[in-house]
């Protein structure tokens, strides 16, 4: 009989979640290297005791990608990792990845039934905690090679959704090339997301595994510039378009143009991608500020702020035009960055970026808003206080307001039916309007997560390879 | 990979590099570039293609050693491996299929305005090109230029061709009337200058701007430029752009931005031995 059913519900429900072991924050915010050290195998054990393996586990219906949740906890419990690892592993082609960044307080634990009366499973944590136990011992395991099915599938993009596609492509025997615009695959897991969150070790193995399986990629090709869709089509039997949405959006203020003031997409670039933080042993440089304003409070508002923190500004302030309640940030990066000595300041618009008479930014002109009745969507909209305009004097700005999907790839395919915001209409399994052509990820839903980017893929790839039967 | 197959020096410190990226050949168009990165740590340069050989699979770039950057690029050797090319980026030159345009060139420009030049003969369009250096040992694309068109050359010095700017060479053909576009690209001053001496006369002016690019594709927003009062993104909306709207000023001084880590970079690579 497995150990896990000797535990009676009693135990279970005396049990504490665990805490995340973590850098010490006045240490960390000076470094790049991880925040969040990982469970040790014993926490990992005693944290998966707390799952009370429901019979309806409302959590799997939380996981955009249905991660069978009380049977790879079931596994820890039983002290089989290596179980445990393929059981995951068999839901969630990146759970390194997304047992890291996915938002679990709105997803998976956000409906666990402990959390109903306490805290919820840490579901997050386990995840990291197997994947980084199969990275380690479970090295080239997965290969069961399928037979060749004879046919060609291009990737646009490496980023989740692509390299999730990738992925489930060659293992029903497709051969796979991935086309990647940049010169290291990864997408937002590689340029956008810091080190200090996601390390680059993570998103090389995942893809060094994908290239073992027999993924071919093909950095520096810009499709729509190096290639046209239409000729990848020409030379494929179908193709998955997973480009993300890579258009940074500016605040249209007076001064943004000066020099200092950075879209969070070139900010996060720079330190990432060129490993910025490193210059001069590598060559791209990054703007050092001593006192940076970060306008936004998402994710990459978050992964900015804490960046500008670890480059070594005194001062590193969110600004956000609404409240902190409404912060649409993974929880545990507010706290963090709270922890690290970010400042934040809540209800405030800016205005202009004022700068010297030498082009430099010297401070954003910002005014106070408060909430007005509520909009369309029944949301308070926030509304500018007269009178309350004040300067935040600083030497970086850093935009972080969103992004929007990037014309260069749909603009020089006229058939592909895109929405208004240029997005790609796409059906549930990722079909688009031009036969043989399926896209997924923030290209399709504008900019999501990672693991939706991935359920995208996934499920792109069961459609692509029925397309290809029937062919 | 990408092989270096030629290597001559030009200028005092312009290289012409002649690299195998057999589909950038085969697809170029006037007025495009391509993002070179060296290997491993080393920065994304644009750099335009200043010639082709589709039926080699070559490109050629001209580069004018002017940072750590570019200077490891035109040390590179025939033999020797480029890693990273990606293009063709940027908007091609809109090129009219008739009348008489005039090409402008100053220093490294001269490079990037002979595929312009070569796109306009081959459309059908006379062309002129004035160009312009410093003293004679400046003066690079001469022969090339020559072969689409009657050329003037120009230097600071007088030291060859006329004595004076390309400005100086541009007022008079603009005198002579006739016309109906001019197309500059060099030094930022040089292009503002062009701009202010066709302006009062309405003379259509392309310029090809060069702000600091990291990816080239639209999505990083670095190479903002004011068009008309309107930013634009130099790599997918340009490189080149109408001279008479164009914020020089602005242009100026985003591409001082990171003066104090350029000195940073060749120090460094000083202290490692390779400056
Ligand atoms: C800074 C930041 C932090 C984030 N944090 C989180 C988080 O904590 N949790 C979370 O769930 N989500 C987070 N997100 C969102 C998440 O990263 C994205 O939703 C997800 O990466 C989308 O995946 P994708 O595969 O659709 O596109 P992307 O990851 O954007 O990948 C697209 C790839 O396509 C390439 N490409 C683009 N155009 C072309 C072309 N024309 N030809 C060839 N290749 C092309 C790009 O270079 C890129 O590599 C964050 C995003 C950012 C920017
Ligand atoms: C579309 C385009 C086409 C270009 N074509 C050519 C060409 O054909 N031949 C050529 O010699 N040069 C060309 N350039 C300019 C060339 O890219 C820069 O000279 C080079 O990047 C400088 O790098 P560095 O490290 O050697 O110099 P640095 O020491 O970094 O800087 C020296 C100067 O170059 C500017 N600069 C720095 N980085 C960049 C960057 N990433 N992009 C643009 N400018 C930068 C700086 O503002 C500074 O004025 C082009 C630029 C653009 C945008
Ligand atoms: S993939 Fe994300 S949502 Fe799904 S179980 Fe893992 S952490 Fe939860
Ligand atoms: S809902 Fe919570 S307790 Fe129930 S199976 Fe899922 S993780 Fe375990
Ligand atoms: S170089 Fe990044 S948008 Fe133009």
């Amino acid at each position: 009989m497995p150990v896990n059913e000797q535990i009676s519900a009693k135990e279970r429900m005396a049990i504490a979640r665990v805490k995340m072991p973590e850098q010490d924050p006045q240490v960390r915010n000076r470094t790049f290297t991880e925040v969040n050290l990982g469970l040790p195998e014993q926490l990992a054990l005693l944290e998966a005791k707390r799952c009370l393996q429901c019979k309806v586990a409302k959590c799997i219906a939380g996981c955009p990608v249905l991660v069978d949740i009380p049977r790879f906890l079931g596994f820890i419990v039983d002290g089989d990792l290596e179980a445990a690892a393929r059981s995951l592993l068999g839901d969630n082609a990146l759970p390194a990845v997304t047992g890291r960044v996915c938002p679990q307080e709105t997803q998976c634990e956000e409906v666990c039934i402990r959390g109903l009366k306490g805290a919820p499973v840490a579901i997050g944590y386990l995840e990291r905690f197997v994947a980084d136990w199969a990275r380690d011992h479970l090295t080239g395991a997965f290969m069961t090679p399928a037979p060749a099915s004879g046919k060609k599938v291009a990737v646009v993009g490496s980023g989740p959704a692509g390299l999730t596609a990738a992925g489930e492509l060659i293992k029903l025997g497709h051969a796979v090339t991935i086309y990647e615009a940049f010169h290291t695959p990864g997408g937002v897991l590689v340029y956008g997301i810091p080190e200090f969150r996601l390390p680059k070790e993570i998103v090389r193995a995942e893809v060094a595994r994908l290239e073992a399986q027999g993924v071919k990629i093909e950095c520096n090709t810009v499709v729509g510039k190096t290639y046209t869709l239409a000729e990848l089509r020409a030379e494929h039997d179908a193709v998955f378009v997973a480009v993300g949405a890579g258009l940074p959006v500016f605040m249209n203020v007076a001064g943004e143009n000066l020099k200092g003031v950075y879209s969070a997409n070139e900010y996060l670039t720079r330190v990432n991608l060129m490993a910025a933080y490193d210059f001069p042993n590598n060559a791209t440089p990054v703007l050092k500020g001593k006192r940076v304003a970060v306008v936004g409070g998402g994710n990459v508002a978050m992964d900015a702020v804490r960046t500008a923190k670890r480059l070594g500004a005194d001062e590193a302030m969110i600004v956000y035009r609404r409240g902190k309640t409404e912060l649409p940030a993974r929880a545990e990066e507010v706290h963090h960055a709270e922890e690290e000595g970010i400042r934040f300041d809540f209800q405030v618009a800016p205005l202009e970026v004022l700068g010297n008479d030498q082009g430099w930014v010297t401070g954003l002109r910002c005014i106070r808003m408060e909430l007005g009745e509520p909009d369309d969507s029944g949301r308070r909209r926030p509304v500018p206080v007269p009178g309350s305009e004040f300067i935040f004097p600083c030497d970086i700005v850093i935009v972080a307001i969103g992004t929007r999907a990037n014309p260069l790839l749909t603009s020089t395919s006229p058939d592909l039916r895109l929405n208004r915001w240029g997005n790609i209409e796409a059906g549930e399994d990722g079909a688009t309007s031009l036969p043989g052509v399926f896209a997924g990820g923030d290209i399709v839903r504008g900019a999501a997560t990672v693991i939706l980017a991935m359920g995208d893929g996934k499920r792109a790839a069961k459609a692509i390879d029925a397309y290809l039967q029937n062919l | 990979m990408h092989t270096i197959l030629s290597n001559t020096q030009l200028a005092p410190n312009v290289t012409r590099l002649t690299v195998t990226a057999p589909r950038i050949a085969q697809i170029r168009q006037a007025g495009q570039f391509v993002i070179v990165r060296s290997g491993p740590g080393a920065e994304r340069i644009p750099l335009t293609i200043a010639d082709a050989d589709a039926a080699a699979g070559t490109i050629t770039l001209v580069i004018q050693a002017v940072g750590q950057s570019t200077k490891e690029l035109v040390a590179l050797q025939p033999g020797e491996e480029l890693r990273d090319i990606v293009g063709p980026l940027g908007r091609a030159t809109e090129l009219p299929e008739h009348g008489h345009a005039v090409c402008v060139g100053g220093g490294v420009g001269t490079a990037v305005v002979h595929p312009i030049a070569q796109g306009l003969a081959r459309a059908g369009v006379q062309v002129t090109s004035i160009i312009g250096g410093r003293s004679r040992e400046w003066v690079i694309f001469e022969e090339e230029l020559r072969a689409l068109g009657t050329t003037i050359v120009c230097t600071d010095d007088g030291s060859y061709g006329r004595h004076g700017f390309v400005t100086d060479a541009l007022r008079d053909v603009l005198a002579a009337g006739g016309v109906d576009a001019v197309y500059a690209v060099g030094p930022v001053p040089m292009m503002r200058a062009v701009a202010e001496v066709t302006r009062p006369l309405g003379v259509h002016t392309i310029v090809s701007l060069n702000p600091i690019m990291i990816d080239g594709t639209g999505m990083c927003g670095g190479c903002r430029v004011s068009i008309g009062g309107e930013t634009k993104f130099a790599c997918v909306d340009g490189p080149e752009f109408d001279g008479h709207q164009v914020d020089f000023d602005e242009l100026r001084d985003r591409l001082g931005t990171y003066r104090q880590y350029e000195q940073a970079a060749q120090d460094h690579a000083c202290k490692m031995g390779q400056g």
